[in-house]
């Protein structure tokens, strides 16, 4: 594998960049006009502008990224994650041209990017999940029969939904029937599916989720847990690797299920297993997400594995380089997305980056797509930097997370860091015992 | 002459009302997408709506006019 094209942008593209340059794979990337200062562009060794903006006119235009790729002779595509990272349809093309998708294939997408039939698969593989229905559900009438039988409050979800979009909370009948026709609709414009379906609202739980690799010889591993329970609107905020506060014996069952789930389905490349985990430390499977995670740094520093290599080398045919009990988890890495955004209602916050000064913490790993002068246009979500504290101890990596806080200043745009301060002095979350709905806990205190 | 303007950049993802219609203060009556969130648009007035400037799927900047009222 000598040169791989990214179809991605802002810091993954960049993170994947760092990892081929490393070890002396030329990189292509795509971009879009909105994106044409960014750093990926000026740091891949070839960049191809593909289109305006909007994503529909570039990052996921499937046939212009592959026609750049077949240009440029690339020996595989790597897609980062969101975008076309999890769509079938874009490996299937990938892989007629020629090329090597780096990430599983296109079954495994299709069979896991819906949710009921992730669902069915799980059950059929004697891997817990979520109480809820196995079908999907035709009508309102047919909601509200089996939302009385599973009991509020339920998740309404779109099955083909995922990243925290097409999912919404009714804790009542009322609820159900004002937000039904509008999950309805919005599956079938974002994910081209009308199907949706419920799940039962696990109150207090956790979300954790397990790393996992398999490769195409047929050996697997995990990599660990990550807790990643601080959320809002259901999309990941903080996360840590281990999970504070849970047992051994929960920590090995969750370990335990992902390889299950990853077996199953004949599991390639790296994935991820996300569970919820509840009051009682009973753990039901979520999602399986069939692509590299936004927060797959701390797993990196955790076990001092580079996870993109790993991804590059599987993709290739090779084996998974170590044993299970080689894998060892070091330390504590605790991992802040700084979103471009208001920190008490979460509205977006688009605009140019007019200052720009990282706190001075000298370990702490900062993942940015963006340099000061750049602008945080509105076409793709509010990811500007993921900050990853790596040490000893969680106390160490919450005083670190602090300094490095208070240290930084952006201007031009509104970011979410005023919150990690606040998290940071919440009592939950600095004895490790918080839970899915810590944020808004918060919110009603303040 | 009231107008609502776009509080930040983004495109337009729906037009609940039409022109002539009547609306009371704090009606949603744009929704706004930006960074892959829908942003309710409120009116800041009760009043008759004049006139839509913009369409679905118009890219808006921060401070253009969407709605003027009368």
């Amino acid at each position: 594998m000598k040169r791989i094209l990214i179809a991605n942008r802002g810091e993954i593209a960049r993170r994947i960049i760092s990892t081929c340059k490393r070890i002396g794979i030329e990189t292509v990337v795509v971009y879009s006009e909105a994106d044409y200062e960014l750093p990926f562009v000026k740091e891949a060794d070839v960049a191809v502008c593909i289109g305006k903006g909007p994503v529909q006119d570039s990052y996921l235009n499937a046939e212009k990224i592959i026609e750049v790729a077949k240009e440029y002779k690339v020996d595989a595509i790597h897609p980062g994650y969101g975008l076309l990272s999890e769509n079938g349809d874009f490996v299937n093309q990938v892989e007629q041209a020629g090329i090597t998708f780096i990430g599983p294939n296109a079954e495994i997408l299709s069979l896991m990017g819906d949710k009921i039939s992730a669902r069915k698969t799980m059950i059929q593989a004697g891997v817990p999940v979520v109480p809820g229905i196995d079908e999907g559900i035709k009508d309102l009438e047919e909601a509200i029969r089996v939302a009385k039988e599973i009991g509020y409050p339920i998740m309404l979800k779109a099955s083909g939904g995922g990243g925290g979009i097409g999912m919404v909370l009714c804790e009542t009948e009322q609820d159900l029937v004002a937000h039904f026709p509008k999950v309805v609709s919005r599956a079938k414009a974002y994910f081209n599916s009308e199907n949706v379906f419920l799940e039962k609202y696990i109150e207090n739980a956790r979300h954790i989720e397990v790393q996992i690799f398999g490769d195409k010889l047929g050996n697997f591993v995990h990599l660990f847990e990550r807790n990643c329970s601080i959320q809002r609107r259901n999309q990941k905020v903080v996360e840590e690797a281990l999970s504070p506060n849970i047992s051994e014996e929960t920590r090995k069952k969750l370990y335990l299920a992902a390889l299950k789930a990853a077996k199953a389905v004949s599991y390639t490349n790296a994935g991820t297993i996300e569970f919820i985990v509840d009051e009682k430390e009973n753990i039901y499977f979520l999602e399986m997400n069939t692509r590299l995670q936004v927060e797959h740094p701390i797993t990196e520093k955790i076990t001092g594995i580079d996870l993109v290599e790993w991804q590059i080398n599987i993709a290739k045919g090779l084996p998974i380089p170590v044993k299970q009990d080689e894998i060892t988890a070091n330390g504590c890495a605790i991992e802040f997305r700084v979103y471009a955004e208001n920190p008490k209602n979460f509205y977006p916050s688009p605009g140019k980056i007019t200052e720009l000064k990282w706190g001075n913490v000298t370990n702490a790993r900062i993942d940015t797509g963006y340099e000061a002068g750049n602008t945080v246009t509105p076409f793709y979500d509010p990811l500007i930097a993921k900050v990853i504290f790596h040490e000893h101890t969680r106390e160490e990596c919450l005083q670190q997370a602090r300094k490095f806080f208070n240290e930084t200043v952006i201007s031009g745009i509104q970011t979410n860091i005023p919150l990690f301060l606040h998290i940071l002095e919440e009592p939950n979350f600095q004895n490790g015992q918080y839970t899915t709905n810590l944020l808004k806990v918060m919110k009603t205190k303040a | 002459m009231n107008k609502i303007q776009a509080e930040m950049a983004g495109t337009i993802f729906q037009v609940l009302v039409s022109e002539g219609e009547k609306v009371e203060e704090g009606q949603v009556v744009i929704v706004l997408e930006s960074m892959k969130m829908e942003i309710p648009v409120e009116s800041n007035v009760s009043g008759e709506i004049e006139t839509i400037h913009v369409a679905e799927g118009d890219f808006v900047n921060e401070g253009d006019v969407l709605v003027t009222l009368r």
